[in-house]
């Protein structure tokens, strides 16, 4: 009666309803990464398709084991998990056994989502959990980037992929450096074209700048995204490396270079901009997005990795609740933030 | 309850309802730090078996000599000596296994364990006592520090106590051998130990409830 009945509204706040669900906001998720998908799928070959495949089972059985006995199996259904393991998968290397994609989808929920309670509980971005775990347990797979493979050789599946389970691939595989990687250790730049249309060695789904920001401006329009959070993130990129740039031209790449290279866009994008493991106030979402910028200039320019978007924004997500904390808008009619 | 079956009490809680690890959790250190091969795990647990043992068997002994006031003094000045000779004993035995260790052996003597069982039970129990007690944490001890030696072994090198396991193509857990690894295994191990244990209650609970339902019935 109460709830068909305006004129006798007996519920608490909120009494708008804005008519998102997390399944919703997981489906434009989806789709935002769908162009994504397919480039890797394209520029990696079929290889691709099981490495996400692999990472999205491991992600969706853990869920499916731990959810299944609280609730029927349903939070598997809003789709949270293959997101998680969607993610994961497009943060790995294309010649990765599949065996450790599977182990990183189960890690990410495992140890990222389900031991801090379920959804909306985990202090950290799953997806990163697992792929933190993954390079910390397998450093040189983690590392090993198999070359492109290009149109006609669409049904490539890297040797390295099928090895057996807890083995290491028997065969040398062909390897090629990343953007980054080739401009920390061999100061060799790669030309802004390759980097916006993705056509060079790297993760399966962080090498196309423009098909990544396709999806995130439909993120946005939908309203599934915090704009702060990439464009702060991106401007404190620019600003700093601009001025690392202009100190050492040679040692250190220009802001465009910076942007486009690694996980970027990928990470300040879809990764950063978690709901759950970011800022909820604008403030705190612009003192985030300055922090993971100002971090990976850091880690990339002083530290022994090529890349560091993934620490750079765990680290922050670890600050969350502390931004959120001194960050609360000022209640109406008091003087002072509850802090 | 006669005295016999007391004192054999005290020796079996220390291995499972009170294992030091496990439910305690203390010895923390030794147990993250020195437990990535099975044979450091090992060597660790019977040094720390020795110590406790001798130390609480003295501690026992003295407990009506020295004062109250600096009796943390006095006990840790008694483990430190057991720690030296354990030391030399190692080093003595194998210069490999006293490198492998490193500091941990010294640091044996901060070992909360060791220390927790002397202050809440051999400085108030007679000396049999004290003793079955502290072999029962030791064993205890061991059986925890085997435990994850055994898992981050074999994950993180493909072997167990040096010997090869799956052959060349193994591919290694690094992190299982790095200190994060060990957080994982202890984590996991409580996990499992707490879900046994919540089982056993469970029985219990429903055993005691037959026996009370079945010594109400009349006509028994």
């Amino acid at each position: 009666m109460t709830e068909k009945d305006p004129n006798l509204l007996l519920q608490h706040a909120p009494l708008l309803q804005q008519g998102m669900t997390t399944p919703q906001a997981m489906r434009d998720v989806l789709y935002a990464l769908l162009p994504v998908t397919l480039a890797a799928v394209w520029f990696f070959g079929l290889g691709a398709i099981l490495v996400l495949l692999a990472s999205i089972a491991g992600a969706a059985l853990t869920e499916w084991t731990f959810a299944s006995q609280e609730k029927g199996g349903e939070s598997l259904l809003d789709g949270t998990a293959l997101l998680t393991g969607l993610l994961l998968g497009l943060t790995l290397p294309p010649g990765l056994p599949l065996w450790m994609a599977f182990l990183g989808g189960a890690v990410s929920i495992g140890l990222g989502k389900v031991i801090w309670g379920g959804l909306g509980h985990n202090l950290f971005n799953p997806a990163l959990v697992g792929r933190a775990f993954l390079l910390a347990t397998f450093p040189i797979a983690m590392t090993t980037w198999a070359p492109l493979t290009g149109a006609d050789g669409f049904f490539t599946v890297q040797p390295s992929n099928l090895a057996l389970p807890f083995m290491q691939s028997g065969t040398d595989a062909v390897t090629s450096a990343t953007p980054l990687g080739l401009m920390k250790f061999e100061q060799q730049s790669t030309p802004l074209v390759n980097l916006i249309i993705g056509n060079t060695a790297g993760s399966l789904g962080e090498t196309s700048g423009l098909l990544l920001i396709a999806g995130g401006i439909y993120l946005w329009m939908r309203r599934d995204l915090d704009w702060r959070i990439p464009v702060s993130i991106l401007i404190t990129v620019m600003i700093f490396s601009a001025i690392l740039d202009m100190v050492d031209s040679t040692r250190f790449p220009d802001p465009l270079f910076s942007v486009f290279s690694g996980g970027m866009l990928l990470g300040s994008i879809y990764m950063a901009t978690d709901p759950v493991t970011s800022p909820i106030t604008p403030k705190g979402a612009w003192i985030f997005g300055v922090g993971v910028g100002l971090l990976v200039v850091l880690i990339r320019a002083f530290g022994g990795l090529p890349e560091g978007m993934m620490y750079s924004i765990l680290l922050m997500n670890a600050a969350t609740p502390l931004i959120d904390r001194y960050t609360q808008p000022r209640v109406f009619g008091r003087g002072k933030a509850l802090t | 309850m006669s005295p016999n079956d007391l004192t054999m009490d005290d020796f079996l809680k220390g291995l499972w309802d009170e294992n030091p690890v496990f439910v305690h959790l203390l010895g923390m250190c030794p147990v993250l730090a020195v437990s990535n091969t099975v044979i450091n795990a090992l060597s660790m647990g019977l040094a720390t078996l020795f110590v406790l043992i001798l130390s609480s068997a003295l501690i026992s002994m003295l407990r009506r000599i020295i004062p109250k006031q600096v009796r943390i003094a006095a006990f840790i000045l008694i483990i430190a000596t057991f720690v030296t000779v354990a030391e030399y004993v190692i080093q003595a035995i194998s210069l490999e296994i006293h490198r492998g260790l490193g500091a941990f052996i010294s640091l044996i003597v901060v070992n909360c364990m060791i220390l927790g069982q002397a202050e809440s039970f051999a400085s108030k129990n007679n000396v049999v006592t004290s003793v079955l007690a502290a072999t029962g944490a030791g064993v205890g001890f061991i059986f925890a520090i085997f435990c994850m030696g055994a898992v981050r072994e074999v994950l993180g090198s493909g072997t167990f106590a040096g010997i090869d396991l799956f052959g060349p193509h193994y591919q290694p857990w690094v992190i299982m051998i790095l200190p994060g690894g060990g957080f994982f295994v202890l984590g996991a191990l409580l996990l499992v130990t707490n879900r046994i244990n919540g089982w056993l209650v469970a029985r219990k609970e429903v055993l005691e409830q037959e026996v009370a339902g079945s010594s109400a019935t009349p006509g028994r």
